[in-house]
């Protein structure tokens, strides 16, 4: 019965759970199979950020909203050079994008840069699954049509747990960034203090509004490559070092770790995402993995120094266990869903970091003081 | 922060009788304010002069004052109630009025008491155009760029620095008379010029033209903290010039990359911080150039609107009860978030559908008004629907409009295709000038070949919706390529329902019955799953039962990987979310949809009165309803609340999934009676009233049998189904006749005529209307008094709920008159003997629950039926205020099988007091239309005046309508020749009452011969200064004018047209002046007081 309504659909893409649940939609995007984790993003605009956000590395992102694809793909809103995420999903894709920005569609993008989606399917089913079931390993694919041997494939996907994704996505060597936000659309966030200050960003799978952010406050950025060694920053000379966000679980990332212990003697160190993963292993605590993560631009965050809510954007799985924080570090925001740790600070040394997006992209520019804080403990 | 606690008494407004612009979403609004604050604690004083509400049902708030929402009897309310606080941001533009009136004149400081939300700084910043333009400037928000213009030379200064095309717009002309667009410099000096003289002030502001640009709404919330968030994005489909309340509407916003809807954010929250909202809820307006990245503020609403409430049903986010509580101190992360339960209001709800809003428009009923859409609005009424996709939830939409449509086009009314089928330039016209019927013509472009990107060019819609609705014809395309239900593979089954397309419309094109396309359509295994609204994109489990329908493709499951539950055949499942039976019976309410003239808020009140019933009762509830404005769709009303249309299809899918013990139809106006045989065909239990009964009342023969074996009067009758049979008919029972079609409210296409040429021509337009079903044609009782009666009956007993008179005299549709509960001036006799008829026609129709029955008296006394609704009537929750009787609950029970005696009912309720209620009309948004009262109903909202005598309570229902009676000054008198003598004794008593009489040569003659001192004035084209000066410079306070003719261009219409013009209360019969007469005597005699309900009833 299955098969024959599939035959008269001449454009098929599957999608495949490992708890063994099956769905069937049209293609879009390159015809192909992938494997990685489902995870899903409660975003209603930004799937352009969403696509490129190098965190999605080893990821299916399954949109919320039905319809994606409304306003195009344009040359300013990429968080990286192309797309990270393994597979897309959608409930309905829009063909025909509308937007003065807009220089090509969200299919023919993928298509020229090998993405497969899959559309046309219940993603809110999929969603409640992955809510009740948490995360969980996934296949997409537009040529294998057997229910079975796809079920097979996702559940011979790796694990994100233990697995070092971040070396997959380190640039090869250092670079000097140079683009701010003096985008009409974006100009108006920041406001440069001067004078500017030399900041060494360590890239974990960097997005690119982040340097933009530091660029724009007064920063001027070297990026290196995450696997460079304490020794290897410290020769820049920074006055500051920001460690990126980046894909998948800190826990076995030994070297990041070292580089970050021997750093945050030494310089003002801000983390964002996984750099505040980082940062917390550094400082003794442990993180865990969440049950099917925040992603979405929508979640609440207390800034226990002001009392204040923060709207936040988030792309993260893993998350700091905040009992486990040494005495010498403070909790500074906490995520107001679930109670998680969202931010910390050490208490003498200025060193900070915070689990959500201050630089959005996609998301809301609530909490862009942390760029601004940076800027000023480097003096 | 918590709440604080040094208020205790908090006084709320709420936003008068229903107008357009100002709909019952304030009554949504302003209950739920109610409710939240008395959660907290407090005691909550309530005014508002609209009886229809449920916000003014005795227990929604500790003290209700059913008063004219003016200054003074405001400031009357609060001497007397002492409150602390007065929460002014719930009841739209009347309550923020009238509380900056109060502001104004001290009175607030004087008592002591402080306003919260909103204070008069603050509402001032957000108001004054000057100011708000200054504003933005200071914080770096763009607006556009504008001037005021006092002269002819200062026009051409301002539009030299701002450019063309611009807009003028006229200060203070009705309805935006004399403003408009200017595109080249020639038209500019026209139009400047005529602006400046039209405008009584002669100014002119001149705006640089932003139409066609794409138009945005945020729904935004602050907190006492400075948290912010965005509640909602709302994206117009129509752009920039036609008002958003007219305007079909989407949310979230759908052509805006994340880039461009943060900036529109970030403004936002720059905006209600520099107006300085501190807690509550606000709607800030914005306007984006399709081409660059120009952006700007257009205004800002500092309270919840129209818009917030849309907003709310939108997303499950109450933002008048969120608002409410920020108010009075907490901060949004101290709330949480109703729907989850366990995350905090401090977030910024996501949605995983698409929200459509349509607006209902009446236009048919004002032939003589302009029916191109402005920045005016003039729509009143509106539907929402859900779906998964914007082409689903706008084919939901356009069903739940009930116009008759089933979705966009492919159903009967459908032109293409027919011989009526649009011409290339009917279709190019109606595209250029935004019109409510554009929707219908945009796929007639399409159809006609036009490319989207030509309707673009034509229309300014964005082409991502063009883009959306070219797609919904492409599935239809394919269904007539398919042709028949034997052609339907699941996959196409699915496809159609998921581009939103109603079983009616497959219906149409497969030319089969919807019954044949239903069934096949089950049986390919295509069916509608509901799905749920819960703020978050089912991030979290949700605890509101609040759902929408939709289609689903299924899921296949492993067997081991099927979780809690299986309902499709062999491991396939479309997920459905709706919830097991908890073991009580479920009973199904239907709502009345679309606000509409002669279906308004009074219906909502009788269906949520249903639900709290039930609910106390111990019954599970599920309302089925389509208006985002009202509270039965709020979803604390009932148990399950189906966001739905109200057609057969939707509410069969619900009937389906819920199997409901007993559904409600007689509670919703029309819409649910007109369903009620069709779902009683396919086996749903209507409970109440049989649907048989119902038929009884309504088909003329049938129902004539059932008077005649009561042996009771009816006004001779007949029917035709054509123009020869017509006239037939009326020469047998005599003219005058009063001519209407079947079947439909409100008194669409209803006519008294008198001659023959006057019938045909009238008959034509009433079988247009009534699609094939005849025209009826009834003896015109002339000079009758109206008698309208509600009651209650179980089957056994019936018990009289009230008996109103009516002021106007027969002839004047029931919706329009004013009415006076008890009757003021019938003999104690006739009234029994009105009640015997009442109970006698209850028990013979067996009617369960309510029914309403007009009469005619007769100058000799005879009592006449006019007609029977077995069903709620429009003066049902007047009745239950005036006499403290809640008798849509009584009914509702009675229809869940308790007897009257069981509820307590035994006798009737006559209270000493007088309660008067008036109606109230769009006249204003119509300039050019006469407002001359007749068997059509045209008004949109009611007020009620209640007192301890008649002419009291008259008077406060006039004042509660803004038709004031002056207590002193010039009253102006012209009366048609059939009422010369009447009119004597109302003029006698006004001059002996100290008012100045004026009048034209015809009447200020005939009074003179009675001898009462008239000073004579000049009609219109009899030079000047004439009467229309005199009222322009004040001089005229009160105009009695009865129509010896209809139609706008008459000398008389346009006198009153010039009233409605300069707000000179104009009253058009001889009865209501006969009524205004005594209500000036008592005004001037001692002033009136206030009481609250709840002491009128002993409850305070």
């Amino acid at each position: 019965m299955v098969e024959e309504k599939i035959t008269e659909v001449i454009d098929i893409a599957k999608l495949a759970l490992e708890d063994g649940t099956v769905y069937t939609g049209t293609a879009f995007g390159a015809r192909t199979t992938t494997a990685g984790e489902a995870v899903f993003n409660t975003s209603m605009a930004g799937y352009q950020e969403v696509l490129t956000d190098p965190s999605y590395t080893g990821q299916i992102v399954c949109m919320t909203y039905p319809h994606i694809g409304n306003y195009g793909i344009n040359d300013a809103d990429r968080e990286s050079g192309h797309p990270r995420v393994e597979g897309f999903v959608v409930r309905s894709l829009s063909r025909t994008p509308s937007n003065y920005r807009s220089t090509q569609s969200i299919n023919d993008y993928l298509v020229a840069t090998g993405v497969p989606g899959i559309e046309g399917i219940d993603t809110r089913s999929l969603v409640r699954r992955l809510r009740v079931r948490g995360a969980m390993r996934a296949v997409i694919s537009t040529e294998i049509l057997d229910d079975s041997e796809l079920i097979r494939r996702a559940r011979a996907a790796r694990d994100m747990s233990g697995l070092d994704l971040v070396r997959e996505v380190v640039p090869s060597q250092s670079s000097q960034w140079r683009e701010g936000l003096d985008a009409p659309l974006t100009a108006h966030i920041f406001k440069p203090v001067l004078p500017r200050k030399r900041v060494v960003a360590l890239d974990y799978g960097l997005k690119w509004n982040i340097l933009r952010c530091l660029t724009a406050v007064g920063c001027d950025v070297t990026v290196v490559p995450g696997t460079a060694t304490a020794a290897d920053v410290l020769s820049l000379e920074p006055d500051g070092v920001f460690l990126s966000n980046g894909p998948g679980d800190p826990e076995p990332l030994d070297y990041a770790v070292e580089t970050i212990r021997e750093l945050i003697d030494r310089k003002p160190v801000f983390g964002i995402c996984l750099g505040l993963q980082l940062l917390g292993l550094a400082f003794g605590a442990k993180t865990f993995k969440l049950k099917f993560g925040h992603r979405g631009v929508n979640q609440p965050v207390l800034n226990k120094r002001t009392g204040r809510v923060e709207i936040t954007s988030q792309n993260h799985g893993f998350a700091v266990d905040a009992d486990t924080l040494p005495g010498n570090v403070e909790l500074t925001h906490v995520n107001l869903n679930d109670g998680t740790l969202e931010g910390l600070r050490h208490r003498t040394k200025p060193v900070f970091g915070v689990q959500y997006h201050p630089e959005s992209s996609a998301g809301p520019h609530d909490s862009t003081y942390l760029f601004e804080e940076f800027r000023q403990v480097m003096g | 922060m918590p709440r604080r606690t040094d208020l205790r008494k908090i006084a709320l407004i709420g936003s008068g009788p229903i107008i357009i612009g100002q709909g019952c979403e304030f009554d949504y609004s302003g209950t739920q304010a109610c409710k939240a604050l008395r959660e907290e604690g407090y005691s909550v004083v309530l005014v508002n002069s609209n009886p229809a509400t449920i916000m003014t049902d005795p227990e929604t708030a500790d003290r209700t004052y059913i008063e004219p929402i003016t200054p003074d009897f405001l400031e009357l309310v609060l001497e007397r109630e002492r409150p602390d606080a007065l929460l002014p941001t719930v009841g739209g533009q009347t309550a923020l009025n009238v509380a900056m009136a109060l502001h104004a004149r001290g009175s607030l400081k004087r008592l002591g008491v402080e306003m919260i939300g909103a204070n008069a700084e603050v509402i001032d910043r957000a108001e004054n155009r000057e100011k708000f333009k200054a504003i933005m400037g200071q914080i770096g928000v763009d607006v556009p760029r504008s001037g005021v213009a006092h002269t002819l030379a200062e026009a051409h200064e301002i539009v030299a620095d701002i450019g063309l095309p611009c807009v003028l717009r006229p200060s203070f002309t009705l309805g935006g008379t004399g403003g408009g667009i200017a595109y080249n410099r020639e038209e500019f000096a026209r139009m400047a010029e005529i602006a400046l003289e039209l405008s009584p002030t002669s100014e002119v502001l001149i705006e640089e033209s932003i139409i066609g640009w794409k138009e945005f709404e945020l729904e935004v919330v602050r907190d006492r903290a400075d948290n912010v968030i965005i509640v909602c994005s709302i994206e117009n489909l129509d752009p920039m010039g036609v008002h958003t309340g007219d305007s079909i509407t989407v949310a979230p916003a759908q052509t805006l990359s994340d880039k461009e809807y943060q900036r529109m954010r970030d403004a936002a929250l720059r905006i209600i911080r520099a107006i300085g909202v501190e807690c509550g809820g606000s709607n800030i307006q914005f306007a984006t150039d399709p081409h660059s990245d120009r952006m700007i503020a257009i205004e800002m609403n500092p309270r919840v609107s129209r818009s917030s409430a849309l907003a709310s049903k939108a997303t499950g986010f109450p933002i008048a009860k969120i608002a409410a509580k920020l108010a009075v101190g907490y901060t949004l992360d101290e709330l949480k978030n109703d729907i989850t339960r366990t995350t905090p209001a401090s977030f910024e709800p996501t949605i995983d559908y698409v929200v459509t809003k349509v607006p209902r428009f009446n236009f048919e009923k004002f032939p003589d008004a302009d029916a191109t859409l402005t920045t005016q609005m003039k729509s009143v009424g509106e539907t929402m629907a859900i779906g998964r996709t914007f082409a689903e939830s706008l084919q939901k939409a356009l069903r739940g409009l009930e116009t008759g449509r089933f979705g966009l086009g492919a159903d009967r009314a459908d032109r293409w295709g027919t011989p009526d089928q649009p011409t290339s330039d009917e279709i190019a016209a109606r595209l250029a000038t935004p019109n409510c019927e554009r929707i219908w013509f945009l796929r007639y472009a399409m159809l006609s070949g036009m490319s989207v990107a030509d309707i673009h060019a034509t229309t300014r819609i964005d082409p991502w919706f063009l883009e959306q609705i070219a797609d919904i014809l492409t599935v239809e395309r394919e269904l007539r390529a398919a042709g028949s239900t034997r052609a339907m593979t699941p996959a196409a089954w699915l496809r159609a329902k998921q581009y939103g397309f109603s079983d009616r419309q497959i219906a149409t094109i497969f030319n089969v019955a919807q019954s044949e396309v239903r069934r096949e359509r089950k049986a390919a295994g295509v069916e509608a799953v509901f799905k749920l609204v819960d703020t978050c994109a089912a991030e979290f489990e949700a605890v509101t039962p609040y759902y929408y329908s939709t289609y689903e493709a299924a899921v296949s499951y492993l067997p081991s990987a099927i979780g809690q539950k299986q309902t499709g055949p062999a491991g396939q499942i479309a997920e459905d979310e709706t919830r097991p039976s908890t073991g009580k019976k479920r009973i199904l309410i239907l709502g009345g949809g679309p606000n509409r003239i002669g279906q308004g808020i009074e219906f909502d009140y009788c269906c949520v009165q249903a639900a709290f019933a039930l609910r106390d009762a111990g019954f599970e509830t599920i309302m089925v309803n389509s208006n985002p404005e009202t509270v039965s769709t709020d979803y604390d009303t009932s148990d399950h609340l189906f966001f739905e249309p109200l057609t057969i299809e939707d509410v069969l899918n619900v009937c389906d999934r819920m199997k409901p013990d007993g559904v409600i139809v007689q509670f919703g106006g029309q819409t649910p009676l007109n369903l009620a045989r069709g779902l009683e065909a396919e086996g749903v239990p209507i409970i109440g009233t049989a649907v048989d009964s119902i038929d009884r009342a309504e088909d003329r023969e049938r129902f004539t049998a059932l008077v005649d074996a009561l042996d009771l009067r009816q006004p001779p009758s007949g029917h035709a189904l054509d123009a020869q049979g017509a006239l037939a008919v009326a020469r047998r029972i005599g003219y005058p006749v009063l001519v209407r079609p079947s079947y439909v409210l409100g008194g669409r296409a209803m006519q008294i005529v008198y001659d023959d040429a006057s019938l045909l021509k009238f008959v034509t337009t009433a079988l247009d209307v009534a699609a094939g079903k005849p025209v009826l044609i009834d003896k015109f009782l002339e000079g009758a008094i109206e008698v309208d009666v509600d009651c209650v009956a179980d089957g056994t007993r019936a018990v009289v709920g009230g008996v109103m008179q009516h002021i106007e005299e027969a002839g004047i549709h029931s919706g329009d008159s004013a009415c006076v509960l008890p009757p003021h001036s019938l003999a104690t006799a006739l009234v029994e003997e009105i009640k015997r008829q009442t109970r006698a026609l209850a028990l013979a129709l067996e009617v369960k629950g309510l029914m309403n029955v007009q009469f005619a008296v007769t100058a000799a006394g005879e009592v006449y039926v006019l007609e029977v609704n077995p069903r709620a009537s429009r003066t049902t929750p007047f009745v239950s205020k005036a006499t403290g009787t809640p008798l849509a609950r009584r009914a509702t029970l009675v229809m869940v099988g308790k007897s009257l005696d069981e509820l307590g009912m035994h006798g009737e309720v006559t209270p000493t007091h007088f309660s008067v209620k008036e109606s109230v009309f769009p006249f204003n948004k119509f300039p050019g239309t006469d407002i001359i009262l007749g068997p059509e109903m045209r008004s949109t909202g009611e007020v009620m005046g209640i007192a301890e005598t008649m002419p009291a309570a008259f008077a406060k229902s006039q004042l509660a309508a803004s038709a004031a009676l002056p207590a002193t000054g010039t009253v102006f008198i012209s009366v048609a020749t059939r009422d010369k003598a009447d009119a004597v004794p109302i003029a006698r008593a006004l001059a002996e009452l100290g008012y100045k009489l004026i009048a034209t040569r015809g009447t200020a003659a005939a009074l003179r011969q009675e001898g009462i001192r008239v000073e004579e004035v000049r009609k219109v084209q009899e030079g000047r200064p004439n009467l229309i000066d005199l009222m322009k410079n004040g001089a005229v306070d009160l105009i009695i004018n009865t129509p010896s003719g209809r139609g706008a261009r008459t000398d008389e219409a346009k006198i009153r047209a010039a009233a409605v013009q300069h707000r000179v209360t104009c009253i058009t019969t001889l009865a209501a002046a006969q009524a205004a007469v005594e209500a000036c005597r008592t005004i001037r005699e001692r002033p009136l007081g206030v009481m609250a309900l709840q002491e009128r009833f002993g409850k305070g």
